[in-house]
């Protein structure tokens, strides 16, 4: 075994790319459930952004172009999911479900004649003499633009559920949709923003695999990570820095079971490659044991119907 | 102004026309998505739901493969109505599919190349066995510790999907494989073997048991405590409660059984249309399957039509691959707008749709 290629530096700093697809879909899902809505079609959005992003990249050779692509092609997925569950009562859990299988069927279906394709390099923002800190400069100032999107989304989450008046509605409309509707808010638009933005998210999460973690186009190459996504939600208990904290850990379980299989730990690479989804069970085991139910802090509507009588 | 109005019963006429409704959906937006790829809609769709079946030059090979398909969906559709109905999600029929086969086709393998009559139910019990194991880890998780079986379930996809990869590059891998993954094939071994009982049909034991379980479940659901329990617990968790069905059984009973049934189908396609474990052996029947569920309304009957109709889309979908060049997944692009269109017209099943001011509040 030759461990000297595992430098710890370099680990942290692929451990962040790695986590960064994850960790926006998951606080893009965040936000959803906290306004009281379970969308089980984040894999659907991310690889449709994943797909989006990718085409945009490589016939406009923008890379905002491509951003903005990726968003907007999850955000218009999860408006499917929206007008279906919001305005025609249908079931959360199938309607995800559809749009998982549809999105994975669509995305192929338009990336078809992208696979092999080289998009074009993602630019590094230039931190000047900051980039030369010895360690620092390497693990903070060393990503591509979207890490700091990444980040900054988490902490505009943080900011707008905790101290604005929107996210105080917002929260209050998965606590509680009946006793809201009462108070006049309008559950239905409100939940239909935060399933968009959540759209967004998951979209912007598939763009940065398509485009800077593999970066190609292959058919269902997100592999799971919306569903991983969902259940790092669960694992940060609907609060977004430990929404952000689950998708480093994860990333780098991702990364660790990517390196042993380089070194040539002598155990097969399938074995090695359950260890997120064996990692992912007994997180979320271990969640569940802790809070009686599935946590304490869940949003108290969640998933639930809403109809109000009047 | 348009509102709805909630109905006292579902409607009995949507429920039929709900789903007819929607193919007739399916048809027009995948019409629609196909022009916009610059293929001529209606060519597309001739391939794929006429030509199976109608044309002289392809339904000779098509027409047998409609039952061959739709066995392991209505198998596994079967299975996940019931705990669809009770509110218990079962997303990982895949995994517990490539369980059953794995556990039936090692059963095979151990036996080989010994001839004997009860090598093949000796495999259909370990099919069965490893679909159910496989779908009780979430079973006993969300019992004992309430964790959510959705997300357990389809992890354990993945994990078992690996599983598989492991076991066609090791321990099952053909010794006379010439290092090729894959195990031998059960096609040639005949006391493993799951053969078409009637020639050109695509009828296999496979089938035989997916119609049995369709009559199992009927039984259960309008003649037993059991299936009135798990029909309550969807509608009324907490009347269900009441009337004494006792939750943690609902959970094993029916993701066991839905396991069950998974890993059964992954046996009879083993030893029958595909004959070797190997790491494409999965192709998505488990996450089909639950369309299936739905478009048949949950219903046994719905899902054996259900079950041929989506068969359909699959063999037309490979004669649209290797025709028009469309790629494997555009069907599941159909498939995921059927269930689509379907939830939506589920609105006129419990819903009235009221215009003017003048209606009842």
């Amino acid at each position: 075994m030759d461990w000297s290629s595992l430098s710890p530096l370099s680990l942290i700093a692929t451990m962040v790319v790695a986590s960064i697809p994850i960790m926006l879909a998951a606080t893009g899902e965040l936000v959803v459930e906290k306004s009281g809505v379970l969308n089980l079609g984040v894999e659907g959005m991310m690889i449709t952004g994943a797909v989006a992003g990718f085409i945009a990249a490589v016939e406009s050779d923008s890379h905002v172009i491509a951003v903005i692509a990726a968003a907007a092609a999850g955000s218009a997925m999860s408006l499917f999911f929206g007008v279906l569950t919001q305005f025609l009562k249908s079931n959360h859990v199938a309607t995800g479900l559809a749009l998982t299988i549809f999105g994975l069927g669509v995305s192929s279906l338009v990336g078809q004649n992208y696979t092999g394709v080289k998009p074009p390099q993602f630019p590094k923002p230039e931190f000047g003499p900051l980039g030369d800190i010895p360690i620092l400069g390497k693990i903070i100032f060393g990503y591509d633009y979207l890490v700091y999107v990444a980040f900054l989304t988490v902490l505009g989450v943080w900011l707008f559920l905790a101290y604005s008046r929107a996210g105080l509605i917002l929260r209050a409309v998965g606590e509680n949709h009946d006793a809201a509707h009462a108070l006049g808010y309008k559950v239905k638009s409100v939940r239909l923003l935060a399933i968009m933005f959540g759209g967004a998210a998951a979209g912007l999460g598939g763009a940065y695999l398509s485009l800077i973690r593999v970066p190609q186009w292959t058919d269902g190459m997100t592999a799971g990570a919306g569903w991983i996504a969902l259940a790092i939600v669960v694992f940060g208990s609907w609060r977004p820095w430990r929404v952000m904290a689950g998708a480093l850990l994860f990333g780098g379980v991702t990364l660790l079971q990517l390196n042993l299989q380089a070194v040539g730990l002598e155990i097969n690479a399938a074995y090695l490659s359950m260890a997120p989804y064996v990692i992912t069970i007994l997180v979320l085991v271990a969640i569940s044991t802790k809070h009686s139910g599935m946590s304490a802090n869940a949003p108290a509507s969640l998933g639930k119907p809403f109809h109000p009588s009047s | 102004m348009i509102r709805l109005e909630r109905r006292r019963a579902p409607s009995r006429i949507w429920s039929f026309l709900a789903p007819l409704a929607a193919v007739g959906a399916t048809l027009v937006g995948g019409a629609v998505i196909f022009s916009l790829l610059g293929k001529n809609p209606f060519e597309v769709l001739t391939t794929i739901f006429w030509s199976p079946l109608f044309d002289p030059n392809l339904s000779a090979y098509a027409r047998p493969q409609l039952l061959v398909k739709a066995t392991p969906l209505i198998l596994i559709a079967a299975g996940l109505s019931l705990g669809f109905r009770a509110g218990i999600w079962n997303i990982g029929a895949e995994g517990q599919y490539i369980v059953g086969a794995i556990f039936g086709g090692a059963v095979a393998l151990a036996f080989y190349p010994e001839e004997g009559w009860y090598i093949f139910p000796l495999m259909v019990a370990a099919g069965a066995l490893g679909g159910i194991a496989w779908a009780m880890i979430p079973a006993i998780l969300r019992i004992r510790f309430n964790t959510n079986e959705i997300l357990v379930s389809l992890m354990l996809v993945y994990i078992a999907v690996q599983f598989l990869a492991a076991m066609s590059l090791g321990a099952l891998r053909n010794p006379e494989g010439s290092g090729f993954p894959g195990s031998r094939n059960l096609q040639y071994y005949e006391s493993a073997s799951n053969p078409e009982l009637v020639a050109g049909t695509g009828i296999h034991w496979g089938g035989l048991t997916a119609v049995a379980a369709l009559a199992c479940l009927y039984v259960l659901l309008h003649r037993h405590i059991l299936g009135f329990h798990i029909r309550l617990a969807g509608e009324s968790p907490r009347a269900a409660r009441f009337s004494g069905a006792r939750p943690a059984l609902l959970v094993a009973f029916c993701l066991g059984v839905s396991g069950g049934l998974a890993g059964l189908a992954g046996l009879f396609e083993l030893a029958g249309p595909s004959g070797q474990i190997s790491i494409d052996f999965n192709v998505g029947y488990g996450f089909t399957a639950i369309i299936v569920a739905f478009l048949g309304r949950l219903n046994p009957i719905g899902i054996l039509f259900a079950g041929l109709l989506v068969a359909l889309t699959y063999i037309g979908g490979e004669m649209a691959q290797f025709m028009l060049g469309l790629p494997a997944a555009a069907i599941q692009a159909f498939q995921g707008m059927l269930l689509f269109f379907l939830l939506a017209m589920d609105l006129f099943l419990n819903y009235r749709i009221v215009f003017g001011a003048g209606a009842r509040a």
